[in-house]
């Protein structure tokens, strides 16, 4: 009969705070394989599941220093090394010339790996994702609150992991089928 | 809400009694069940209308080239900057406001930025168009950008113009992401929300999958407050990059080290009070007064009074440089100014972007929404003055008499002008039907339920 294979089990809270207390509970009783979905930003969420930082900020750094050094360069090489023309009797390599460009193109590529460093690291864009099949999880977007325990955790089990989730006191409980 | 709640900066941003909930379907609702209004259709109608006149005009344009216009040497350039710093300048307010208000912990700016942010856009969009169509032969405009070409050479990167090309599609694009990333969290909303297959599958698309991990909001957070320290200092350059157009120039009235710090200045005041004409009407006609409280237009109307006296300050640096620098040309423009053939102008833009907006001052005033609207309409036009009389004025006297001339628009700038307000408003009126014009997640962050207890 079983032909799918379960992915995880899902609760559902009514508020951030209840979120919030249940993630800390289940990663207090060692589940690690474990994610928590709200409408809007929780800071206190991330770390309840243990996830303290990122790399959003070095992926940005490293591109604001590559934009930067990549703006300056090609100019220095068109204007000084490849092609140079006396304008204004500046000399070929004038750099405070070169200033503006080299700051914009910093912020060009600072931004642009801010964003897509964000969503390569978050995998997305990833339109179907096997959360999306528990139906009550179109309320996540809206004003509910779901906590996942994955079934790759090593601690899950079909029943135990249920009736801890239970003990936390969620609105409902759903499997989720991948 | 009385004065003296609204004075002490305490009144609520968002209006007490809502929940997630309601938040989401107020917001979501005119995008998804709300039934499009005659005046929506009316609205846009207008507006599209006037966008095919600025197709017309440009299409003229193309054929006939920029002889159509009344620009020419020594005035050459008239309309088309004038117009596109005015417009760029508009465009600075959502960057401000998304940005920079964001790094100052302001949250008031949650149910502003959306909205602010694509009038960023579209600003900018008709202000790139200017530049483009002024080159002449806009299909050549590809040269500005440095790629390996058969002439094998290369853009000269000590003109200010240069700069420009980069520093305002820079701006586009960060914009752009800017807008867009904060989207995708209300995008995903209205996927869940909406009932229409094909809106599913496309709001679907463009939300890109999210769905509110703690781990995707962690990164995302990060981002966001990345973005925003790189828009803050960008934002500020770009006017100031936009200055140098003027000011790496040796035409009196342009050569002046006044003009980064006064042209940003001037763009926020016009940006806010293009926000303001915007967010007046729409707040009234989608019943959003709970969301865009007289909190919202009375600290638009403060930056609006504190910028203003900046750019004042400018105007008087400006006179001011004229009589005590000695320099006849110098002080030649001034005279001019005040009593030359555009001298009506000078004095209307003083009127307008000095007198008017003193009545800010009145309490009263920054609370009434037509006042605001009116006080605010006056201001753009004052702005665009104050372009016309940098422009027009300095060039059409420079150092020879025997050079000098006279400007008058042809019915084809005023086309084109005119029009790119028209595709401007076109294209704010589709964004407001088709997309969240509130940040919804932001939002639901100022509610009171949203803080987590502490156990």
């Amino acid at each position: 009969m079983k032909t799918t294979r379960i992915y995880g089990i899902m609760a559902e809270f009514d508020s951030a705070s209840d979120l919030v207390a249940a993630a800390r509970k289940t990663h207090e009783a060692g589940y690690r394989k474990i994610d928590a979905y709200s409408p809007f930003p929780v800071e206190e969420l991330a770390e309840a599941i243990g996830f303290h930082t990122n790399r959003v900020a070095r992926v940005t750094l490293i591109g604001g220093i590559a934009g930067g050094l990549t703006g300056y360069l090609m100019q220095y090489w068109m204007n000084a090394v490849n092609y140079p023309v006396v304008i204004g009797g500046k000399p070929p390599h004038s750099w405070p010339a070169f200033i503006p460009i080299t700051f914009e193109m910093t912020i060009l590529f600072g931004g642009i790996s801010a964003v897509l460093g964000m969503l390569a690291l978050n995998g997305l864009p990833m339109p179907y994702h096997p959360v999306f099949n528990v139906p009550r999880f179109a309320m996540a977007t809206k004003d509910r609150f779901f906590l996942i325990v994955f079934s790759t955790d090593p601690q899950y089990s079909p029943t135990s992991t249920r009736q801890f989730l239970e003990s936390l006191g969620p609105r409902s409980i759903s499997e989720v089928l991948s | 809400m009385d004065d003296v709640e609204l004075a002490s900066g305490r009144a609520p941003v968002i209006e007490p009694g809502y929940t997630f909930g309601s938040v989401t379907d107020k917001i979501s609702s005119i995008v998804l069940t709300r039934p499009t209004s005659n005046g929506w259709f009316v609205g846009f109608g207008l507006a599209f209308l006037i966008t095919m006149m600025l197709l017309f005009a440009l299409g003229y344009l193309f054929l006939k080239g920029i002889g159509i216009w009344g620009n020419n040497i020594p005035v050459g350039w008239a309309f088309d900057i004038t117009n596109f710093v005015w417009w760029i300048g508009i465009g600075h307010a959502g960057t401000l406001i998304s940005a920079i208000l964001l790094l100052l912990r302001q949250s008031w700016r949650n149910s502003i930025n959306r909205f602010a942010e694509a009038m960023t856009l579209f600003a900018v969009a008709c202000a790139g168009l200017f530049p483009l169509v002024h080159t002449g032969r806009p299909w050549l405009a590809y040269w500005l950008v440095p790629y390996p070409n058969t002439m094998q050479y290369w853009p000269q990167f000590r003109s200010p113009l240069v700069w420009d090309v980069f520093a305002v599609s820079t701006y586009f694009t960060i914009s752009l992401m800017f807008w867009f990333v904060g989207l995708i969290p209300d995008l995903a909303t209205l996927r869940d929300r909406s009932e229409n297959r094909w809106a599913q599958m496309i709001y679907g698309m463009l939300a890109m999958g999210w769905r509110g991990s703690a781990r995707h909001w962690h990164r995302y957070e990060t981002m966001y407050l990345l973005l925003a320290g790189l828009a803050t200092p960008l934002v500020l350059s770009v006017h100031t990059v936009v200055s140098f157009d003027f000011a790496i120039g040796i035409v009196p009235g342009w050569h002046t080290t006044i003009f980064p710090p006064y042209f940003v200045a001037g763009a926020i005041y016009s940006g806010f009070a293009m926000v303001l004409m915007l967010a007046i009407p729409i707040r009234k006609l989608y019943g959003l007064e709970d969301f865009i409280t007289d909190r919202h237009l009375q600290n638009s109307a403060k930056v609006m009074l504190a910028t203003g006296w900046i750019v004042a300050y400018g105007y008087g640096i400006e006179a001011f440089m004229g009589w005590y620098s000695g320099n006849r040309y110098d002080s030649f423009l001034l005279w001019n100014r005040l009593h030359g053939p555009y001298a009506f102008f000078y004095w209307m833009l003083l009127f307008c972007n000095i007198g008017i907006p003193q009545v800010l001052w009145i309490r009263k005033l920054r609370t009434s929404t037509v006042g605001l609207f009116l006080i605010s309409l006056v201001i753009l036009v004052g702005m665009w003055l104050e372009r016309f009389v940098i422009i027009v004025i300095s060039l059409h006297r420079d150092f020879l008499t025997s050079s000098w001339g006279m400007y008058y628009p042809t019915r084809w700038d005023w086309m084109t002008f005119l029009g790119t307000i028209g595709m401007f408003l076109a294209a704010m009126f589709l964004f407001v039907r088709i997309l969240p014009m509130i940040s919804i997640f932001e939002m639901r962050t100022l509610l009171p339920e949203a803080e987590v207890k502490p156990e």
